[in-house]
């Protein structure tokens, strides 16, 4: 066992992440200033672009691609090793030959949203105009802004009509996006463990791990990098925050309970006595090793400020309204952060605009998070509705 | 036995493939054309869906049992995990062309307003339940002083989810108050042959184990 008194200094260096933003090791789309990305907040962003990874093959007809949108503190290393930690795919368990999304039968995107630090233009990426790090500088983001750069990415690669649209958390708000900006571009969409809007108490959250951020002396007003630093330890405390409210009572109290780590008796100080201190401030480690602070400043944000209902005279319906997408609709029983009731509220809009629509709920004690692990039941699950979708679009079922 | 031949085997389904379906659901797939939008309240594990998409059918599905739901997903149908008491509410007028609700009248807390909806939101219903008037019911309760249990009813009275039993003759009086028309109506016997149509009411109620009811909107004025 790895003994964590403290949240220890990154392994990988600010450097390796610079040059990740910039020059990614996947393919990226890249969009001059002709065609530029037309933010929310009224700024062109040009040049910009995309860092993305594919997986199986596109057929002959290009009816069978499925684009995965990623959660927070993902990317679009889905199922290949991660380029900075070294690490498997972080939906290895989903996405490969024979798994749920099928790499024999389906053409698989994901690409790391405008914003992130992965390789597609945000905070981290350096601005043309300075030829430094965006910084604070970087326009605000949201969540319709990720999936217009998304949809100028499909059109790159020559795709009009996705037959999925998958994601969990934040990609499962993009996926709502999807169907919302772009109905007809989607057969299918499978939103999982995600809302229509994001509560009061989710905003709490996130404002609890930004201002750990900008309280970290290394931060400098989001300068760090001009300083060869980085606000790890904010960012750290912001993760462990974060990583609490995707976990369950009951997961902790399974995987940890009450546990000493390394040690039978207390220390009568302030180390990480038990088991799920140690694990928190490791997770907490190794995620600075891979994001960048502004980036998760950026994120966070264009979070809060999603509500497709809003966009509609706060009628949810009316955002749905005609859609011929055939929706699953998936939330987990222990999910606090993006409880059922979420899920069901956007049910009901949807009902009530006739869309097609299967919602399930799965009984599983691992929160939020329960969409990246084994969940036999979810994978069951998307493998049906993916399957459907394919016969209504008249995919071959024995290859691409 | 004439009147048993013409409404079975049902047209559309091959003789060898009527053994997969319960005849009640082949019954209710009878009734519903080709091409129409349908929502099955109460749904189980999707067997009566699965039949009418087999034939066409847009089906939807509510199921209140979450492992239902998964199942039908699982199948590939369109269900949501719900409640007929509660969430039929939420849908909008006319939004289907029937709304089928398969032995689970009796489940509900309170039928009359589930009717009202059904009728509400489908231009037509489909309603079946088992039938309390049934003989071996009244014989269970007249003979052996103890609530009636069946083949198809074997839960306790204690642990049964069925809190509204009634027989034919009651929902044909409960049709008549809310002003729903009924345009054809079909008794099952214990094996799940219809009872012949040319017999009266109370032979139904007698014999009927099961009612299978197509109910459209009443004319105003009543």
């Amino acid at each position: 066992m790895t003994q964590l008194q403290s949240v220890p200094s990154p392994s990988i260096h600010s450097e390796d992440r610079a040059h990740e933003a910039d020059h990614p090791t996947s393919p990226v789309a890249k969009f001059g200033i002709e065609q530029p990305l037309k933010l929310d907040c009224g700024i062109d962003l040009a040049p910009f672009q995309i860092a993305y990874q594919t997986y199986g093959e596109l057929n002959a007809d290009r009816s069978n691609a499925i684009l995965i949108c990623h959660a927070l503190t993902l990317d679009q290393h889905v199922a290949n090793v991660h380029p900075l930690t070294g690490k498997a795919g972080w939906w290895e368990i989903m996405v490969g030959p024979g798994r749920p999304l099928d790499t024999d039968r389906y053409f698989i995107i994901c690409s790391n949203v405008i914003g992130g630090c992965m390789g597609s233009t945000g905070p981290a990426s350096t601005n043309p105009a300075t030829g430094k790090a965006w910084g604070l500088d970087f326009p605000i983001i949201t969540i319709p802004d990720m999936v217009r750069a998304q949809a100028m990415l499909l059109d790159r690669l020559g795709i009009q009509t996705l037959l999925c649209v998958i994601g969990g958390s934040m990609g499962g708000m993009q996926v709502l996006q999807w169907t919302a900006a772009y109905p007809e571009r989607v057969f299918s969409a499978l939103p999982v463990a995600c809302s229509t809007r994001h509560s009061a108490q989710n905003i709490a959250f996130h404002e609890l791990g930004r201002q750990a951020v900008m309280a970290d002396p290394d931060w400098h007003h989001g300068r760090y990098f001009e300083r060869s630093t980085h606000p790890h330890r904010g960012l750290a405390v912001a993760r462990m925050a974060g990583h609490i409210t995707y976990l369950s009572d009951a997961a902790l109290h399974r995987k940890f309970g009450r546990r000493m780590q390394d040690r039978e008796l207390p220390t009568f100080s302030f180390d990480a006595d038990f088991q799920v201190e140690s694990y928190l401030r490791y997770q907490g480690s190794s995620f600075v090793e891979r994001f960048d602070a502004n980036s998760y400043l950026y994120l966070t944000r264009a979070m809060d400020y999603f509500d497709i209902a809003a966009d509609h005279d706060g009628v949810l319906a009316e955002a749905f309204r005609g859609i011929k997408t055939r929706f699953c609709v998936v939330s987990f029983t222990s999910d606090w952060l993006f409880p059922t009731s979420e899920s069901r509220a956007l049910v009901h809009a949807l009902n009530a605009s006739s869309a097609r629509v299967s919602f399930a709920e799965i009984e599983t004690d691992r929160g939020h998070d329960a969409f990246l692990l084994d969940v036999p039941e979810f994978f069951d699950i998307s493998r049906a509705f993916l399957e459907s979708a394919g016969k209504a679009r008249g995919l071959d079922g024995t290859g691409s | 036995m004439t009147l048993q031949e013409q409404a079975l085997p049902l047209g559309g389904i091959a003789p060898d493939r009527t053994g997969k379906y319960r005849t009640d659901h082949l019954l209710v797939a009878e009734m519903i054309a080709a091409g129409s939008k349908v929502l099955d309240v109460g749904c189980g594990d999707g067997e009566l869906l699965q039949l009418l998409e087999s034939r066409g059918i847009d089906g939807r599905g509510i199921e209140l049992s979450r492992e239902g739901v998964n199942r039908c997903v699982a199948r590939g149908l369109a269900v949501v995990q719900g409640d007929a008491d509660t969430d039929l509410i939420n849908y909008p007028d006319d939004a289907f062309d029937y709304v089928i609700l398969s032995q689970t009248l009796q489940a509900t807390r309170q039928p009359k307003p589930v009717l009202e909806n059904l009728l509400r939101i489908g231009r037509r219903a489909i309603v079946s339940f088992p039938n309390f008037g049934f003989w071996k019911m009244r014989l269970q309760l007249l003979v052996g002083g103890h609530m009636p249990r069946t083949e198809n009813l074997p839960a306790t009275w204690y642990d049964t989810p069925n809190i509204h039993f009634c027989t034919i003759k009651d929902f044909v009086q409960l049709c008549d108050e809310i002003n729903v028309k009924m345009e054809r109506a079909v008794a099952l016997d214990l094996y799940g042959r219809p009872v012949p149509l040319n017999l009266p009411w109370w032979v139904w109620n007698m014999f009927g184990e099961q009612g299978v009811f197509l109910l459209s909107r009443g004319g105003k004025g009543k």
